[in-house]
């Protein structure tokens, strides 16, 4: 219980620090919006439905990597990660607490990008939102250790990206898949599958990437 | 030549004799596959690429396999050398794994006159699998020299590993909707002479595969080693 | 309370800490002084287990929650008002009555005023202070001070001093100094870093 008293602490600063500065939301929410218009000229007219799918995919992945670059910055400014890995709290805490709050930012932006694409595009299954919401969770899981690993190098936010990418394919897969396939099931088990195992493997490994 | 130290184990064979080894066996290997296994009905000779595109493919995730194996021991067990076995063969799977890029397009050329086809599972897999590991190296080189980078590296190798069957099945489900031009790729169905070709072959990647490790490590050590020395000397 | 045998600490081939041998009894006050780079500040990011020795070995019988370290960083989030803080330490450290402890202290290192406000508006000297009071929030067994006086302005170096009087001889106390004559009276054991 205490464990789980940590991460509600930490997760709530998070979004304290958040709502005083309001520098990373407004940014993912015009990143993400201005993305969408961006779209709708990429696509030729008679593109198909489905390709507009494909691309809100790619909005949300861009704007989440948008917020990630900034999710460990607070530590950063005094310090204070090592102030929290000096901590008696189980390590991993630390990461999930930071997670917890990535996932409500990230969340509180579909929450316009959504409808926005709705507007724009067109309208959204049932499927494809809950595809979203699994989705969210492997973005936050991952992309939030993936920061804190480049929060380490030298070439920070240039180096995130190149990290996160390839694992994040096979979320924009399930995804797409259970925005517009006939089987959206399979899809969702998908998304299930790679949240449950990127989950524990980040849980299990955030002590070492935190520790000397 | 022997880098003995706190931080390497005696090994059970030297360098130069698998340096031997994998000579006499990659010209075995080559002898077989070009002039004593017959062609292949369907494909004729673009299908001798494959009895070295699939040992290339098969080394190199092994390759990742064991360099997150290493990792693996690193952060359980502690041990700088474990840092170095892994980079290594990390490094090595990437080469590979660039070689079976290579291969594999060459492959795709002789038999479709495609460079880049996407519907063959194993490249699509293994061009996910180079990015990921590319990155590998830019983050470990763009951390300073330490117990932080060794950390990090294994954890992401790890993660690598992790991404290998859920990057497979990815792209399996992704076959669905995203529609490739078809072409009819089944694998060669193999006659007795061919598939002992194709076992030489393998073991003999996997031996050169073994020995560039060896030889790789080696050097890293005996410059690590150096850079030691020069530091206790100049201080 | 501490004892290292050769302990040493290398980031690839570079030496941050020669081997080197230590013993701090319970209760003790371990004044470190060195010149910049010779190792100070390595070994108590060791100590306080911030970072691991790379050889010999390190035995420290404070676990995380009985260890106070104040480094170079005050390890605050610069956003949030003291008070908060000191609220999410004193959580995170488990202390109880985490509000009343935090104001007392807070109070006795004259932060009281401005204790709703952030950080980031803070002078050096203020900052430092609240990162003392977060090194203390938690009545640690060990305290470990990295250079604590540098920062800190006048007044606030004189609360630092009668502190280190209360704590001498209840805490152990390792602290590094460029100016070892100020705690000399407290002292129990010195050791100079080549």
């Amino acid at each position: 219980m205490n464990y789980l008293a940590d991460v509600a602490a930490l997760a709530r600063k998070d979004l304290r620090l958040e709502l005083r500065a309001r520098d990373t939301l407004p940014a993912m929410l015009l990143f993400v919006v201005s993305t969408l218009v961006v779209f709708h000229f990429a696509l030729p007219t008679g593109a198909d439905e489905v390709a507009a799918q494909g691309l809100l995919w790619v909005a949300l992945v861009f704007t989440a990597l948008l917020g990630l670059a900034r999710a460990w910055a607070p530590e950063r400014e005094g310090g204070a990660l090592e102030g929290l890995v000096l901590a008696p709290c189980d390590r991993s805490a630390i990461w999930l607490g930071k997670s917890a709050a990535v996932f409500v930012f990230l969340g509180l932006i579909e929450l316009v990008a959504l409808p926005a694409f709705a507007v724009f595009f067109s309208p959204l299954q049932a499927e494809a939102i809950l595809g979203v919401l699994l989705a969210n969770v492997g973005i936050c899981a991952v992309g939030t250790l993936l920061a804190a690993m480049a929060a380490a190098s030298r070439t920070r936010e240039l180096i995130l990206p190149l990290l996160f990418l390839p694992l994040a394919i096979p979320l924009v897969v399930g995804g797409v898949g259970a925005s517009v396939s006939t089987d959206p099931g399979r899809y969702l088990m998908f998304l299930g599958l790679y949240d449950a195992v990127f989950a524990i493997l980040c849980w299990a490994s955030f002590e070492y990437v935190v520790s000397e | 030549m022997s880098t003995s130290s706190p931080n390497s184990r005696v090994p059970l064979v030297s360098v130069p004799a698998l340096a031997a080894l994998s000579a006499a066996l990659v010209g075995a290997g080559i002898v077989l596959a070009f002039w004593i296994a017959p062609e292949d009905a369907d494909q004729g000779i673009s299908q001798k690429i494959f009895y070295f595109h699939v040992p290339i493919a098969l080394s190199a995730y092994a390759c990742f396999g064991w360099g997150a194996w290493k990792a693996l021991r690193l952060l359980w067990k502690g041990g700088e050398r474990y840092d170095l076995e892994s980079y290594v063969a990390i490094h090595q799977g990437t080469i590979f794994g660039a070689l079976t890029l290579a291969t594999g397009s060459i492959w795709a050329k002789a038999s479709w006159n495609h460079w880049w086809v996407w519907d063959s599972n194993q490249l699509v897999l293994f061009l996910v699998l180079f990015l990921f590991y590319s990155a590998y190296f830019m983050l470990r080189f763009s951390i300073e020299e330490g117990p932080r980078r060794a950390n990090v590296s294994a954890v992401y190798a790890l993660f690598g590993v992790a991404l290998i069957p859920v990057s497979f099945l990815a792209i399996r489900l992704a076959e669905d909707f995203v529609h490739p031009t078809t072409f009819t790729r089944d694998g060669p169905q193999m006659t007795g002479t061919m598939f002992f070709a194709f076992c030489v072959c393998w073991l003999a990647i996997t031996v050169l595969a073994y020995t560039l490790y060896r030889v790789e490590l080696l050097g890293k050590r005996l410059d690590a080693n150096l850079r030691e020395l020069r530091e206790i000397l100049t201080a | 309370m501490i004892a290292a045998r050769a302990v040493e600490k290398r980031y690839g081939p570079r030496r941050a800490l020669r081997p080197l041998d230590l013993e701090l009894e319970r209760g003790g006050f371990l004044v470190v002084t060195g010149a910049n780079g010779s190792g100070k500040t390595t070994l108590l990011r060791l100590v306080a287990g911030l970072a691991a020795p790379t050889g010999g070995s390190l035995d420290v019988a404070a676990g995380r929650g009985a260890l106070g370290y104040l480094g170079h960083e005050p390890l605050l989030y610069r956003d949030l008002t003291a008070l908060e803080n000191l609220d999410l330490y004193g959580r995170l450290y488990r202390v109880p009555e985490r509000r009343e402890r935090a104001g007392m202290l807070l109070e006795r290192y004259g932060l009281w005023e401005v204790r709703a406000e952030r950080v980031a508006s803070y002078s050096r000297g203020m900052t430092q202070r609240l990162a003392l009071c977060r090194a203390l929030l938690h009545e640690p067994e060990l305290l470990v001070l990295d250079e604590p006086f540098t920062a800190l302005d006048a007044d606030g170096a004189e609360l630092l001093d009668r502190q280190l009087a209360e704590l001498a001889g209840t805490a152990t106390v390792l602290l590094t100094t460029h100016d070892p004559a100020r705690v000399e009276p407290l002292a129990t054991a010195r050791l100079a870093l080549a």
